[in-house]
């Protein structure tokens, strides 16, 4: 809540073990995290998606989900997010930055809490 | 130390107009009864819960229930573990039990959520999504479609399968005065239901709803006393999983409930071909038979046969869910992974009534998030 928008990258420790989001220890080798890998300018695949219909308060709706997988040289990532439009299993698809995903005040989390902004996932033009 | 059950009870599930406090005091109050104990014997309270405090605005619901029904000065917790609340506390109590900490030990789950409207009500339980998850609206049910979906593709599952899971469930809550719904219902109304999480819909969920469920524990000795028959708890496990769900390797693999059951099984000193009965964490249809399969029922990408077989119909092999399960039984976040534990000592005893099946060892499987925390327990018959 700097002001910044939220990054969308990938953590990696010594190791070159990658994740997304961020850990405070590897989740494979228990390594600190050190280094960062910027997703926001790369393309993904979709390894699923659903239609939500019945969403939270403050909450799009339908809200459709998809998680996608990234290849990094020969490791891969995958991220969750919601698309900016209709999706399929196997669609290339990449990041598109929305300064807000829901709305903060109708939300049940502290609104400091955490960041609002993100990425979704949209078409290859 | 081996642990035994002597008493179980619960309140109807469904939407009551009581709230948490005293659905909590009326489980208890009847399980004391259901064993002839008295409120002097308790030692340790434990009171699984997940979210009092966000749905009805009330902390401290373990104090104020041992002061309420007169249990004090026992030692009392509230043992939180989100929907996985109540097997938590199945550990929690044979913890106390085990270790010699205590002689008698009650354990009520409970939750009060149907005041909340569907939507304040996913938001609350979705609170326990990592932010990333969050920022983007996903809930529990959103979770269930994203893997349906995959589970669907990659194991060529027919759609009808999962409406199985739900026809069965209901079915079976008909014979349970306590579940929310008595209405059966066939794979067609499943399938015409609203959309929830495409491809799954409202009838592959279990509802919102409340009530309570308690068990008392003691030690074999101390049980052989009071009683001659009574139930062990003869293993009990549990493990959790990424917090971040798309961060597992495959998604359709539950994790914690392969290591859970299979430190249950190691403990109880049973394999699952000795199980005769289990309840599962059937949140939603997909979960049944994905849970058939990392307990070690099923083989891998096949628990979706098991309920159109009817293998796991109350006459079939591995009667699942007789209580109607959290689809039909109703699914009150901390009351569950004890309810679930309530209707085996029943069936194990004798005490289920018309939904009685011959059983000897029964199991259960109590679900976190989605799959974050597992509790599987085994109970055992001793009469």
């Amino acid at each position: 809540m700097t002001g910044q928008p939220t990054a969308f990258e990938a953590h990696e420790c010594e190791n070159g073990h990658l994740t997304y989001p961020a850990h405070t220890r590897c989740p494979e080798c228990g390594e600190p995290q050190t280094g960062t890998v910027d997703l926001s300018d790369r393309e993904g695949e979709v390894l699923t998606w659903t239609t939500v219909s019945a969403s939270p308060t403050g909450v799009r709706e339908p809200n459709t989900l998809a998680v996608v997988e990234f290849a990094v040289d020969d490791r891969t990532v995958r991220a969750i997010g919601s698309t900016t439009q209709d999706v399929d299993v196997g669609d290339t698809v990449r990041p598109v930055y929305v300064e807000q995903l829901r709305d903060p005040d109708a939300s049940f989390r502290a609104t400091d809490r955490q960041s609002w902004d993100g990425y979704r996932f949209g078409p290859i033009e | 130390m081996d642990v035994a059950v002597i008493g179980a009870a619960m309140t109807p599930f469904g939407q009551r107009s009581a709230w948490l406090d005293d659905l909590l005091a009326t489980a208890t109050v009847d399980c004391l009864a259901d064993a002839g104990i008295s409120t002097e014997t308790v030692d340790h309270l434990y009171v699984s819960n997940m979210a009092s405090g966000e749905f009805e605005g009330t902390t401290g619901v373990m104090n104020a229930l041992a002061a309420d029904i007169g249990v004090t000065p026992a030692y009392t917790q509230r043992v939180g573990q989100t929907s996985a609340s109540g097997g938590a506390g199945l550990y929690a109590a044979w913890q106390s039990i085990a270790s010699g900490a205590s002689e008698m030990t009650l354990l009520v789950g409970g939750e009060k959520m149907t005041h909340r409207s569907t939507g304040d009500s996913s938001d609350i339980i979705a609170s326990l999504t990592h932010p990333v998850e969050y920022s983007h609206g996903v809930t529990l049910p959103s979770f269930a479609g994203l893997t349906a979906r995959r589970y669907l593709d990659r194991f060529d599952v027919p759609r009808e399968s999962l409406a199985e899971v739900a026809v069965k469930n209901h079915g079976n809550a008909l014979d349970n005065p306590d579940a929310q719904f008595h209405k059966e219902i066939d794979t067609e109304d499943v399938l015409s239901s609203p959309v929830v999480a495409d491809p799954l819909r409202l009838y592959d969920y279990c509802p919102v709803t409340d009530g309570s469920a308690a068990l008392l524990f003691c030690p074999v000795p101390v049980a052989e006393e009071y009683t001659d028959e009574f139930v062990r708890l003869s293993g009990v496990a549990g493990a959790s999983d990424t917090h971040v769900v798309h961060e597992r390797e495959e998604p359709t693999w539950m994790g914690a409930v392969a290591e859970s059951g299979k430190q249950a099984f190691e403990m109880a000193d049973c394999e699952p071909a000795d199980i005769d009965i289990a309840e599962l964490h059937d949140m939603v249809t997909l979960l049944e038979p994905l849970q058939l399969e990392a307990l070690g029922f099923a083989d891998r990408g096949k628990g979706w046969q098991w309920a159109p077989e009817g293998r796991t119909a109350p006459s079939g092999e591995l009667p699942v869910n007789t209580s109607g399960g959290l689809k039909a039984r109703g699914h009150p976040l901390g009351a569950t992974g004890v309810a679930q534990a309530v209707e085996i000592y029943r069936q194990l005893l004798g005490e289920a009534g018309q939904r009685q099946v011959s059983a000897e060892r029964g199991l259960t499987c109590n679900v976190g998030g989605f799959g974050n925390c597992v509790t599987t327990a085994i109970l055992e018959a001793d009469r």
